[in-house]
């Protein structure tokens, strides 16, 4: 181990860049390739949300002429909620929570001066940067963007003629999707080298904090899905632009044959689930993981059930590949398949069950600091359970076979997989700005950017739920069509009134990020007291994290108020203490 | 600020529940031999499920304002956990998500694992950009041939599926657009797509099913009560999705002997 180590800090010997290009654009420096990632997916989320006001303002009142828009046809609906989504789900819950506060603190927090491949690190992130531009640009050319959904169902998807959006727009679209891949699994690679390798002397696995847990587990899953989720774009582009049929049996759209024979439409959804699943699971378990980092700082108490919490995220990557049936219940499927995905699915939940109860036991027998870190990292436990709980409604095929494309599955995977990230993101953006950026965030106006987007966040996706129980169907540009959905519009109404205010909110969000990095208290080294390996080193990190010394690991990530200490918390490198439960 | 979290986190929780409990937006009322032991399924999974979103939020608000710091507590307690608790609370979860889950497979397999009765009434389901046709066999019992190459989907009706008049068979096939069924008895559904993937979903009798292009899914569901019911399609299939709607009417059988009747009279 000794000699792979100086052998991988060798390699890392490279002087700190002095010119601008080398040292912001075209950086190797993991941490500012973090940054990238991060400033990448906070454009992203902004794009993302001013998309979903659109739609919401088309909901409740489809004949609205638009500044800069005019007016939403049913078919730009749809290509706003599948950009919305494509965005929001690549660009966002995958490209933060892993691409930037684990490009930025993975390697701190274990002890290492950069990533293993640092020039492939930078190739990760231009890659996916160039996805984003590529995705963007379906919204300018002829047609538009594709109104196939982020599911990107065969043959909606695979042929141009069904409908606008479907010509280059949906080649764009693919191509994005694929170049993101390619991105994600550089990315991969290297988490996983970095934390197998890269390990400070005394960093044993199972003394690494919990974030780090969830991003190395995340890098896996990302590794196996992505490859996946590539092959089957590339197959799509075939079967789109060179006449193949992977995906399109003999069809006709309006009465024309269109050439194609023999493709099997559920191959794609195998295809696109195998990834789509475990993609829940790489947003939300960095989320976990900083969520369960933040309860134990502000508790000022240990971890609880820390080996539990391992073998929880570890559980839910495995489980995570064998569920992608669950959302194929009514596709067409085998029935039989049914069972077997249905109670995977359930067993997902268990490992889910674990976690939420190790935060509470966390929580319990604590003395709680309410600093605005902590205040999302609590939201994050609420809608996580909010969100959890209607999984097991809709991983029953007999409750599925009503609720499926209902609201009632927005509701579930918004709350889950979208807010409950994104509060882990807020969560990590408070707590370690001081870090980033040396100056502390101004903590009244985070507290009150919580309180509006804990409600906000509830009054928007609660609603949805009973939408759903009345079966109001997801994806429908108008509800004035279906006599039983249009019933329903005062539900629509609410729902935009509490999303306007909400994404109205977030400007305080942003406006306290970029005034406090200029402007904001200077942060010393360690402002919340804490025990991980960032807070030893100076504020902002220098270049090579720990400023040519390497740290020596002698204690757990989670020792707060051991009994006997000088402090209620104990530095991963202060003396060994002697666990005493 | 402990004490307003604990307020907020309950509030929410509570008026979050009371929509569910009061019913405001529910289930229309089921209208099938199957829509009974769907819908007590649905209350026992609320009833379960109600009880550990409820719990888990009332004991998340206690426990941030009962351990804030700056009440009576002096120091946090030093424990990395309990066994005994991690093994009850897994042991506990796993029987309730299993056991929910075990509760239900009766239900599906009648619904999906048997084939539907040798008397049930066929009718075939075709989604096409952006309409439903419905398709009875006629006295014969046998669907006639259709093909792609004849589709004319502008001209409606038998053209838009492409029936083939040369096949003895299709001779007294009936195309409607409307879905017309009669009352205790089992719809054999044949369902089919043109064009890229559509979804037929009969909210009232608790029916949903994919239909898919290439492929020929066949379904049952047995309505017992008359009426007019929405169908809606349920899976994007374009621009027009939101419009791809129909109707369900259920009719007495010999209403329906009538209607069918008077469509074969029609086509003569």
């Amino acid at each position: 181990m000794a000699t792979h180590e100086s052998a991988a800090h060798a390699s890392h010997t490279h002087a700190a860049p002095q010119g601008f290009i080398r040292k912001w654009i075209f950086s190797l420096d993991h941490k500012v390739i973090g940054l990238q990632y991060y400033f990448l997916a906070l454009t992203a989320v902004f794009v993302g949300m001013f998309l979903s006001l659109l739609m919401r303002i088309h909901l409740i009142w489809p004949t609205a002429t638009l500044p800069f828009f005019g007016e939403i046809k049913p078919e730009t609906y749809l290509s706003l909620l599948t950009m919305h989504g494509t965005i929001m789900v690549f660009f966002v819950l995958t490209t933060a929570p892993q691409g930037g506060f684990g490009n930025y603190f993975l390697p701190i927090q274990i002890g290492a001066p950069d990533m293993a491949f640092p020039v492939l690190n930078m190739l990760s992130f231009w890659t996916t940067f160039l996805g984003f531009v590529v995705l963007l640009a379906a919204f300018v050319v002829t047609g538009g963007a594709p109104l196939h959904g982020w599911t990107g169902y065969a043959p909606l998807s695979a042929l141009q003629s069904a409908g606008p959006g479907e010509g280059l727009g949906a080649d764009l679209w693919i191509t994005s999707i694929a170049i993101f891949c390619i991105g994600a699994l550089m990315g991969a690679l290297n988490f996983i080298t970095t934390t197998l390798d890269m390990r400070a002397k005394g960093m044993t696995m199972m003394r690494m904090p919990l974030t780090v847990w969830a991003w190395f587990v995340t890098a896996i899953l990302g590794l196996l899905a992505f490859g996946v989720l590539l092959s089957a774009g590339i197959l799509l582009l075939m079967d789109r632009n060179l006449g193949t049929s992977f995906f399109v049996p003999l069809v006709t759209v309006n009465g024309q044959l269109t050439g194609h024979k023999g493709g099997s439409p559920l191959l794609w959804q195998h295809l696109f689930w195998f990834f789509g699943h475990p993609e829940v699971y790489i947003a939300i378990l960095p989320a976990m993981g900083m969520c369960s980092q933040l309860l134990s700082v502000f508790s000022r108490k240990p971890i609880f059930g820390y080996k539990a919490m391992v073998y929880a995220i570890m559980t839910i990557g495995f489980l995570g590949f064998m569920v992608w049936g669950h959302h194929m219940f009514m596709s067409g499927m085998s029935p039989y398949t049914a069972f077997a995905f249905s109670i995977m699915t359930m067993g997902i939940g268990v490992p889910s069950a674990i976690k939420t109860f190790n935060w509470l036991g966390t929580l319990m027998g604590g003395r709680i600091r309410f600093t605005s870190p902590m205040l999302f990292a609590i939201g994050f436990v609420s809608l996580f359970v909010t969100g959890g709980i209607s999984g097991p409604f809709l991983a029953q095929p007999v409750l599925d076979i009503y609720l499926h494309e209902t609201y009632f599955v927005i509701a579930h995977f918004h709350l889950i997989m979208g807010v409950a990230s994104i509060f882990g993101i807020f969560a990590a953006t408070y707590y370690w700005f001081p870090k980033m950026f040396g100056r502390m965030m101004n903590e009244p106006l985070a507290k009150l950017h919580f309180w509006l987007t804990f409600v906000g966040a509830y009054a928007i996706f609660m609603p949805m739920h009973y939408y759903g129980m009345s079966a109001g169907l997801r994806r429908y540009s108008q509800s004035t069509e279906v006599a039983y959905i249009l019933k329903l519009l005062p539900i629509q109404r609410f729902i935009t009134i509490a999303a306007f205010i909400t994404i109205a909110s977030q400007f305080i969000f942003v406006i306290n990020l970029f005034w406090s990095m200029f402007k904001g208290a200077k942060a010393n080294d360690n402002p919340w007291e804490a025990t991980t390996l960032e807070w030893i080193t100076a504020t902002p990190p220098p270049h090579d994290n720990f400023g040519g010394r390497t740290p020596v690991v002698n204690n757990g990530p989670y020792e707060y108020s051991v009994p006997g200490a000088p402090r209620d918390f104990v530095m991963q490198t202060d003396p060994e203490i002697k666990p005493k439960h | 600020m402990g004490l307003v979290l604990l307020v907020v986190i309950w509030l929410i929780t509570l008026v979050s529940t009371y929509f569910f409990v009061a019913k405001t937006w529910w289930l229309p009322a089921g209208a099938s031999a199957a829509a009974a032991g769907i819908d007590h399924h649905f209350t026992v999974s609320f009833y379960l499920m109600g009880f550990v979103f409820v719990a888990a939020q009332l004991v998340l608000g206690y426990l941030v304002w009962k351990y804030r710091e700056g009440s009576s507590s002096q120091k946090a307690s030093y424990s990395h956990g309990n066994t005994t608790l991690e093994v009850v609370w897994t042991v506990l979860t796993t029987i309730l998500f299993v056991g929910l889950n075990l509760a239900s497979s009766s239900i599906w397999a009648a619904e999906r694992f048997r084939a539907a009765e040798a008397n049930a009434v066929p009718v075939e389901v075709t989604g096409m950009q952006f309409a439903w046709y419905f398709r009875y066999p006629g006295p014969d019992g046998k669907f006639g041939l259709t093909k792609p190459e004849l589709e004319d989907a502008s001209a409606g009706s038998e053209a838009a599926l492409g029936l083939d008049a040369h096949d003895p068979a299709s001779k007294d096939d009936v195309v409607s657009g409307v879905m017309v069924v009669p009352v205790n008895r089992e719809i054999e559904v044949i369902l089919r797509a043109h064009d890229v993937i559509h979804s037929f979903f009969v909210p009232s009798m608790r029916f949903k099913q994919d239909a898919v292009p290439g492929l020929a899914i066949h379904m049952h569901f047995t309505p017992i009560q008359t009426g007019d019911y929405e169908i809606a399609c349920a899976e994007l299939c374009g621009l027009g999705h939101y419009k791809m709607h129909g109707m369900l009417k259920v009719v007495s059988q010999e209403e329906f002997d009538k209607w069918l009747a008077a469509r074969e009279a029609e086509k003569q």
